[in-house]
């Protein structure tokens, strides 16, 4: 069965060029975000104290954690919306499923690249083959590379979204695989188990997190309604071509009808006439 | 059952006719463990002690080959359609298919393990353990790989969008196998039973999820 691309009693609304994706509330979001990125900068390297250990460097956990979750959030929607394209067979979730798994691959990125930073100073190594959250996390990431790389290569719009679906319902098993590693293999890794459910965080830097938490929350909001709109523009532009394209072939093909009807036998082989 | 045996019958005896996994693909994974080798200097205690890494990479890209062999009998003269005309359920087809690439696969793991015997100087301290690990790696690499290999039909860049997609699932297979294989070949003081029952789980896991999928992407193929 085909995917719908939309309601057949919803018309498909043109959007006119250089409308963009922003909105009223996604203007006041995108606000948002950037005063929280600065009241979090603020908090992050003035306000909460360095660590006794591992001195300023641990100010990396307000980035660090913060986009491990937010990659994983993206993970988590691309399979829900899988899910939903499987069962709905709406082009609508399959937008969503691409936006989630964009975001997530961003934010996984940011995870590793912030890594691995910050284990040279803390582990003296950028890189620690051993270690299975590492190893797990780029598993992850790679998983999604492999994701959107698909969904370029398959033309089909219907076949695409029912085929990644299934790609991002299998890739999804390493995000709980990635998020448990240290506590299944807490041998095998230099990655400190959860430092938030033991409560060995002090307030402010708890507090801290916290508010990285949020604030990531809402760029990853903000960016999802954005992506998300570019798919479904991009969506509408398809239809819109097709249609286009279909309504150009039947006046073409009515032109030939009212040609055929007024010079009979001009264009009949039979008759000898040209084509 | 009978037609889960009929559709892995009906691969190997392609295979047994055309033997292309025979003499192209058993090949390649002897060059390739004889690449290591030189690649490492001929040092026999390197190579022994990682033996089991070099065999399960070896086995990947033994596998690739094997699954693009598995998917392209059934492209190339639109069987994929005969075969959803036929009635059977996809999970059946899937079985089949599985069946047939982990028959292969583990031909060639015979071949291989006597390979790294001869080639490494390896010795098995545990045969149980090697066979059950390679048991259990094999049914998971050829489920993930049977589901992974269809969801490549139809595009111009099937070979090369296969191993982006199936190697990163099978990094997990990769590990449990090599530390499996660790204990087995005595290589890393690891317990091996443990690694072979993650194994087991991923074949599990693998399984029921092509299982369940292969019918929609067959309904593509």
């Amino acid at each position: 069965m085909a995917i719908t691309t939309a309601p057949p009693e919803k018309p498909v609304k043109v959007v006119e060029p250089g409308s963009g994706t922003g909105s009223r509330t996604t203007r006041l979001l995108g606000l948002a975000c950037l005063i929280g990125v600065a009241v979090l900068m603020v908090f992050a390297f003035a306000l909460t104290e360095a660590d006794l250990v591992q001195q300023d460097v641990v100010r990396m956990i307000y980035i660090h954690v913060p986009s491990a979750i937010a990659g994983y959030t993206g993970f988590v929607i691309t399979a829900i919306a899988s899910v939903m394209v499987l069962w709905k067979k709406s082009m609508w979730w399959d937008i969503v499923a691409v936006a989630g798994a964009e975001i997530g691959l961003l934010f996984t990125g940011l995870m590793l690249a912030t890594g691995v930073i910050w284990g040279r100073p803390t582990w003296n190594t950028w890189w620690e083959w051993g270690d299975v959250r590492l190893m797990t996390s780029l598993m992850l990431f790679l998983v999604y590379v492999g994701y959107l790389a698909y969904r370029r290569v398959v033309p089909s719009a219907d076949v695409r979204a029912r085929r990644s679906a299934i790609i991002a319902l299998v890739g999804v098993i390493n995000v709980p695989i990635v998020n448990r590693s240290v506590e299944w293999w807490a041998s095998r890794t230099l990655h400190q188990q959860s430092s938030l459910s033991d409560g060995k965080l002090e307030d402010l830097t708890l507090f801290t997190l916290a508010m990285g938490f949020v604030v990531f929350a809402m760029i990853f909001a903000w960016m999802l309604m954005h992506r998300f709109r570019i798919g479904w523009l991009e969506l509408q532009a398809d239809t819109v071509g097709l249609q286009a394209a279909m309504a150009e072939r039947r006046a073409q093909m009515e032109a030939d009808i009212d040609d055929a009807v007024a010079h009979p036998g001009v264009n009949d082989p039979t008759e000898g006439g040209s084509t | 059952m009978r037609e889960v045996w009929a559709v892995a019958g009906k691969d190997l005896r392609i295979e047994m006719r055309s033997k292309v996994v025979a003499s192209q693909v058993l090949p390649f994974a002897v060059i390739v463990l004889v690449l290591f080798g030189l690649a490492l200097d001929a040092d026999r205690g390197t190579l022994r002690s990682f033996t089991p890494g070099l065999f399960w990479v070896t086995v990947l890209f033994v596998a690739i080959l094997t699954i693009q062999r598995s998917v392209s009998i059934e492209t190339a003269s639109s069987a994929f359609e005969a075969l959803r005309l036929s009635g059977t359920a996809g999970w059946k087809i899937f079985a089949g298919k599985a069946l047939a690439v982990a028959a292969q696969l583990l031909a060639i793991e015979a071949v291989m393990l006597l390979g790294v015997v001869v080639l490494y100087r390896s010795s098995f301290e545990d045969p149980v353990l090697v066979v059950t690990a390679a048991l259990a790696a094999t049914v998971a690499i050829a489920t993930a790989g049977s589901l992974y290999g269809v969801l490549a039909v139809g595009m111009g860049v099937r070979d090369t969008i296969l191993p982006m997609l199936l190697l990163p699932i099978l990094a997990p297979v990769l590990v449990a196998a090599t530390r499996a294989f660790d204990d087995g070949l005595s290589t890393a003081a690891v317990n091996g039973w443990a690694w072979c029952s993650l194994l087991a789980c991923f074949g599990l896991l693998y399984a029921i999820v092509g299982g369940v999928a292969y019918a929609v992407v067959l309904e593509d193929a």
